[in-house]
């Protein structure tokens, strides 16, 4: 049963804000993507039919955000006509991209279909460190990609993961979004999971240079006189509180993958949950009203102690319910970033075992590897 | 278009980049959409922008249906109006259209 949501109050949630995941398809293999590990095991890909059909039963919800990422969306045949539909319906889009791939032509095609703004992912703000962590040449291209951008109107949200081999650079990469003419920087302290939970030991940052980094942002925020606007996501595993996940489990967002899983956040792909609603089964209200995977965290009454007698569930929902279950096994556990869960000293193990891997000692995203990691 | 605020009575405004407005049915309200955010207009508020932004009447005219809609002298209209588009400049949703 439905007891709350951020949007909700007496009323069922919206799904407000979508992600499609248009094709796992990319041509970077960066070491801490948000994809599943088991991307080689995904099979048949939405179509472009499929993907309009389930815009218009998400707009039909109330969903009037949409990020279109991947994989690198670019790569989706299709994706301009796709962007079409969602401007029709009323969708707010943007396109969360790498840059590869993106020329006159197709930008030209992306703006007659009505797309509003463009993501644009670096790793670093120099050609031979970002060009390590993509695992592949590709500096120049986005800066190419991101001129683009900019010459022809689009809103720009340049957007950095953080982690150790990038943080220290953090002055640089403000420079850079300067320099591009950004209109929006995020800058996300990676989220270890998946991938990113492989690599942990290599990606944590010390603490030392979460506090520079965070103290680089404020002094640039200060100069900026919000020219540029800067989101800094901090990273959880040196707070002592959990993050809103989604604020809140199927309150607010949804997610849908390239072969039309469903799901209410980017990880609950590997959640113990008997339940994968599929869009090409049943309707995308009844997944997002009535299915197992979208109820069994939704409000309060899944909690466990300490959260279900904290004063502050309404602000953290618990924290990350991937998290929790990456961590301890449990889903429904209180995430163990909190300081008030008796399995915070997991997260504190995890900060004293960072090792200085060079960067292109990781393991880097890629179907090969993903066909290895199912092995294990 | 930079614009000042109060603005002249002949003026025509126009939603800035990367703003968009809209009425959302799921909301029952207008909203204006960013990327990555909305903000929930109250009904003056939508009014207001509906009438510059949708149907391009001048602020004079915006203010002289709103009057007339709500029964009231333009005069007290006006100020409500100029104080919204205040807001609306401040948070750079709104330009003037040439």
């Amino acid at each position: 049963m439905i007891t709350d949501g951020l949007n909700s109050g007496s009323k069922p949630p919206i799904p407000l804000w979508m992600l499609a995941e248009l094709t796992y398809k990319c041509p970077l293999q960066c070491p801490y993507c948000s994809n599943p590990l088991a991307i080689a095991q995904s099979r048949g890909e939405l179509s472009v039919d499929e993907w309009c059909d389930t815009l218009s039963q998400a707009r039909a919800l109330g969903a009037v955000q949409l990020g279109l990422s991947g994989g690198e969306p670019l790569l989706k045949g299709g994706v301009s006509q796709i962007i079409k539909h969602a401007t029709d319906l009323g969708f707010y889009t943007n396109l969360i991209t790498s840059g590869v791939g993106l020329t006159e032509k197709s930008i030209v095609a992306l703006k007659s279909a009505g797309l509003e703004h463009i993501q644009l992912s670096v790793q670093a703000p120099e050609e031979v460190l970002n060009d390590q962590i993509a695992g592949r040449k590709c500096f120049r291209e986005k800066l190419e990609a991101a001129a683009l951008i900019k010459k022809h109107g689009f809103a720009m949200v340049m957007n950095v993961v953080l982690h150790r081999h990038n943080i220290g650079r953090l002055g640089e990469l403000i420079e850079l979004a300067v320099h591009l003419k950004a209109d929006y920087l995020e800058l996300a302290n990676v989220q270890f999971d998946g991938w990113a939970y492989l690599n942990r030991k290599s990606l944590l940052p010390t603490r030392d240079q979460i506090d520079q980094a965070l103290a680089t942002t404020r002094e640039y925020e200060k100069r900026m006189q919000g020219r540029l606007k800067i989101f800094y996501v901090l990273p959880d595993y040196y707070s002592d509180r959990p993050k809103a996940c989604c604020n809140g489990w199927g309150s607010l967002s949804l997610v849908v993958s390239p072969s039309g899983f469903v799901m209410p956040c980017l990880g609950a792909h590997k959640l113990p949950i008997d339940d994968r609603p599929n869009i090409r089964d049943q309707s995308l209200g009844t997944i997002w009203r009535d299915s197992k995977l979208f109820n069994s965290f939704r409000g309060y009454d899944w909690m466990q102690e300490p959260c279900r007698s904290c004063p502050e569930k309404t602000k953290d929902f618990g924290g990350c319910r991937c998290q929790a279950f990456l961590l301890t096994g449990d889903a429904s556990q209180t995430d163990p970033v909190c300081a008030l869960s008796p399995k915070r000293s997991l997260v504190d193990t995890m900060l004293m075992e960072h090792e200085d891997v060079a960067v292109n000692q990781m393991v880097y995203r890629s179907l090969a590897e993903s066909v290895r990691q199912c092995d294990r | 278009m930079e614009l000042n605020v109060p603005l002249p009575h002949d003026a025509f405004i126009q939603m800035a980049r990367p703003f968009r407005f809209q009425w959302e049915p799921a909301q029952d309200c207008f909203v204006i959409l960013y990327p990555e955010g909305m903000v929930k207009l109250n009904q003056a508020a939508g009014l207001i922008l509906n009438l510059c932004c949708k149907h391009n009447q001048s602020l004079a005219q915006t203010v002289e249906s709103l009057a007339q809609d709500f029964g009231q002298e333009p005069q007290s209209i006006q100020d409500d109006v100029q104080e919204f588009l205040r807001i609306a400049h401040d948070n750079r949703w709104i330009e003037l259209r040439q």
